[in-house]
């Protein structure tokens, strides 16, 4: 099987840079790092990828058994890693790409070196003590209204084109690929996500994680992103002056000099 | 949190600054945010739409408040970063709060504006109702999911059916190896292709493949006729032409003239013996089966000059005998093999190209040569269009 070409990778940046591994999470595709990867292919050998379901991905290999927990997602990981031989990868997981590093860094140990979570959650769920956010009946809600509203998510999910004459190509590009999701894949994926639980696993964490959080993020709030901070040990936890939830997008300078100046950290 | 106060305040200001009618009573709604979502004007239609004071969300509440909860995690998933990233989203539909709960489905149109630095500065859309739209949506929905549910039904239950034409697995056969395959062209039809293997007395067995003109409920249903004709004939005489005959005159009499009867059939008695196994063959009309020698070569049994059954008064079926020696394999197969399309030339695989094949195979086992035929029948894929049935008889090898 080819994996490059299943999970559409591409490699921008020096070849002999420290390799840095992109995933992005749920909802649109590898677009999400347009704004820092030029920002990080600079120096660093950047790789990024779409899920199998997401962008431009092979959607034939796509099956609703592997995909419907984070191992699954993970599994893409791990075999991006071992098919491009990567060692010593700084491993960047936005949202629950986060955790599905992780639970890569789990399957294969010897390939990350460092760890940079951007707004992650290890648990969406409240649950006793721990304040995750949404409540069961809210993500019972989200996974009905991507029901319900099936024609909204997936009619909604073809961009018209993007605000950029002087570059068309990006936007026939986007049109055609970015933040694309048969609701059905979109269906299993939401389902993987919200109700996941990694808590346990911070712990185990070994490598040298950077935690990214934004001041106001309406699916990982700060409480969460310090809840992640202390259970991983060792880890440093940055605040960016940002809102939302992807900060790569509307603070992609602060959150690609955080990376770098990450990256560039003696272990 | 001054210095943020001061800021929404000037941005409401701003905003707000030469209302007119058109604005606050257009037939829409009309909305300003800061990029982060904080809603800096309203007009009087969406105001009204939700129930709400003015003074209690512009300049306080952020946008997403006014989702429901699957509508704010769409939203920051995926409708923020297509606004960061294309600067504008169309017709995308989500679900608003009102005051009392309900849930408003509408459509938005949203344009991000820069300001002279190159930063997002404002989100400004505009708000259709679209309770009508939903509904439609969902009747259409509705109906998706009930053609999903018909089709699924359907395709079990020709599946069913389709299984209750074949044996469900073939008899064993003292010191004879047997093995066969069904590929149906397709999940929502039964197909016409059909064989058995059955105990005759005096140690001798009765075998036949055919293949059904048509599809479906009729093929079906003729299929099922064929397959009790050939096994309650064989049981009264089985002289192989005899039986093909019997089947000939039964057929003949179902004909209605709009529904054309008639099948294709290879019928054979096995008589196992010690060392070997002799085959009694007739056909009607069907491609000529193969025999596999245990010495590496692959010849067809002539039958040649067989005719349709069903299809004429006074056909003429025509027989052969066949000695199987240890090693030895008699194939049966339709002509779903023959006739698939190798390329998109619609270049046909074709009875010299099986024979071939054969001939590379040889000696092969019964369940040798139809593993290799699987393989070769499913490597075919789309140029598969019909259905395929294999039957293997062979001598174990000493």
């Amino acid at each position: 099987m080819d994996v490059l070409r299943r999970n559409h990778v591409v490699l921008t940046g020096p070849e002999d840079g420290p390799p840095v591994l992109l995933a992005h999470g749920f909802g649109c595709d590898q677009h999400m790092w347009r704004l820092v990867e030029p920002m990080l292919s600079a120096t660093c050998r950047v790789i990024m990828f779409d899920f199998v379901g997401a962008g431009r991905s092979d959607r034939t290999e796509w099956s609703a058994a592997r995909y419907s927990t984070l191992d699954g997602y993970a599994r893409d990981v791990a075999e991006i890693c071992r098919d491009l031989d990567l060692r010593d990868v700084v491993f960047v997981g936005h949202s629950v790409s986060a955790m599905i590093g992780l639970l890569a860094d789990q399957l294969e140990p010897d390939r990350f070196s460092k760890l940079v979570m951007v707004t992650p959650s290890p648990c969406y769920l409240d649950d006793g003590e721990y304040r995750g956010g949404f409540s069961r009946a809210d993500i019972d809600e989200l996974l009905e209204s991507l029901d319900s509203n099936y024609l909204g998510w997936s009619a909604a999910m073809a961009p018209i084109i993007m605000g950029n004459p002087d570059r068309p190509e990006l936007g026939r590009e986007l049109t055609n690929s970015f933040c694309r999701m048969d609701p059905r894949i979109a269906q299993v994926f939401a389902r993987a996500t919200f109700l996941s639980d990694n808590r346990p696993d911070l712990a185990a964490v070994r490598v040298p994680t950077l935690i990214l959080q934004c001041a106001q993020d309406a699916i990982a709030p700060p409480e969460v992103g310090a809840y992640v901070h202390a259970s991983i040990p060792g880890s440093t936890l940055v605040t960016l002056d940002a809102t939302g939830h992807c900060p790569q997008l509307s603070a992609p300078a602060q959150t690609a000099s955080a990376i770098r100046s990450f990256i560039d950290e003696p272990r | 949190m001054d210095r943020r106060r001061a800021q929404i305040d000037a941005a409401v200001a701003e905003e707000n600054a030469g209302s007119d009618a058109l604005y606050e009573d257009a037939p829409c709604g009309h909305l300003s945010t800061l990029p982060d979502g904080t809603i800096i004007r309203m007009n009087d239609t969406l105001l009204s739409w939700l129930g709400r004071a003015r003074e209690d969300l512009v300049g306080w509440r952020r946008f997403s408040d006014l989702l429901t909860v699957g509508g704010r995690i769409h939203y920051e998933t995926h409708l923020a970063p297509l606004l960061a990233m294309q600067g504008t989203v169309g017709e995308i539909a989500v679900e608003l709060r009102t005051a009392d709960g309900a849930r408003l489905p509408v459509l938005m149109s949203s344009v991000a504006t820069r300001d002279d630095d190159g930063n997002l500065s404002r989100i400004r859309s505009v708000v259709f109702e679209a309770r009508d739209r939903r509904t439609y949506e969902s009747e259409l929905l509705r109906a998706r999911r009930e053609a999903d549910g018909e089709r699924d039904r359907f395709q079990r239950l020709a599946g069913v059916l389709q299984r209750t034409l074949l044996p469900p697995q073939l008899p064993e056969v003292p010191a004879i190896e047997t093995a066969a395959y069904y590929h149906p062209a397709s999940l929502d039809e039964v197909g016409g292709d059909f064989y058995d293997l059955f105990r005759l007395p005096d140690q001798r067995w009765g075998f036949f493949l055919g293949d059904v003109c048509g599809k479906g409920a009729s093929a079906a249903a003729l299929t099922s006729l064929a397959r009790y004709t050939l096994r309650s004939a064989a049981v009264h005489d089985p002289d192989p032409v005899a039986v093909l005959t019997n089947l000939n005159s039964v057929l003949a009499q179902e004909q209605d003239g709009f529904n054309p009867r008639f099948c294709t059939v290879l019928f054979g008695i096995l008589a196992p013996a010690p060392d070997h196994a002799t085959i009694t063959l007739a056909g009607g009309g069907h491609p000529p089966p193969l025999v596999l020698r245990a010495d590496g070569t692959a010849d067809f049994v002539d039958l040649a000059g067989g005719q349709l059954v069903g299809a004429l008064a006074d056909p003429v079926f025509v027989r052969a005998d066949v000695d199987l020696a240890p090693g030895d394999t008699l194939l049966l197969y339709t002509d779903g093999l023959t006739e698939a399309r190798v390329d998109t030339a619609r270049n046909r695989y074709d009875e010299h190209d099986l024979r071939r094949l054969a001939g590379s195979l040889a000696p092969a086992s019964a369940a040798g040569i139809v593993g290799s035929l699987t393989g070769l029948l499913e490597g075919f894929g789309d140029g598969l269009d019909d259905d395929a049935a294999l039957l293997a008889i062979g001598v174990a090898r000493t």
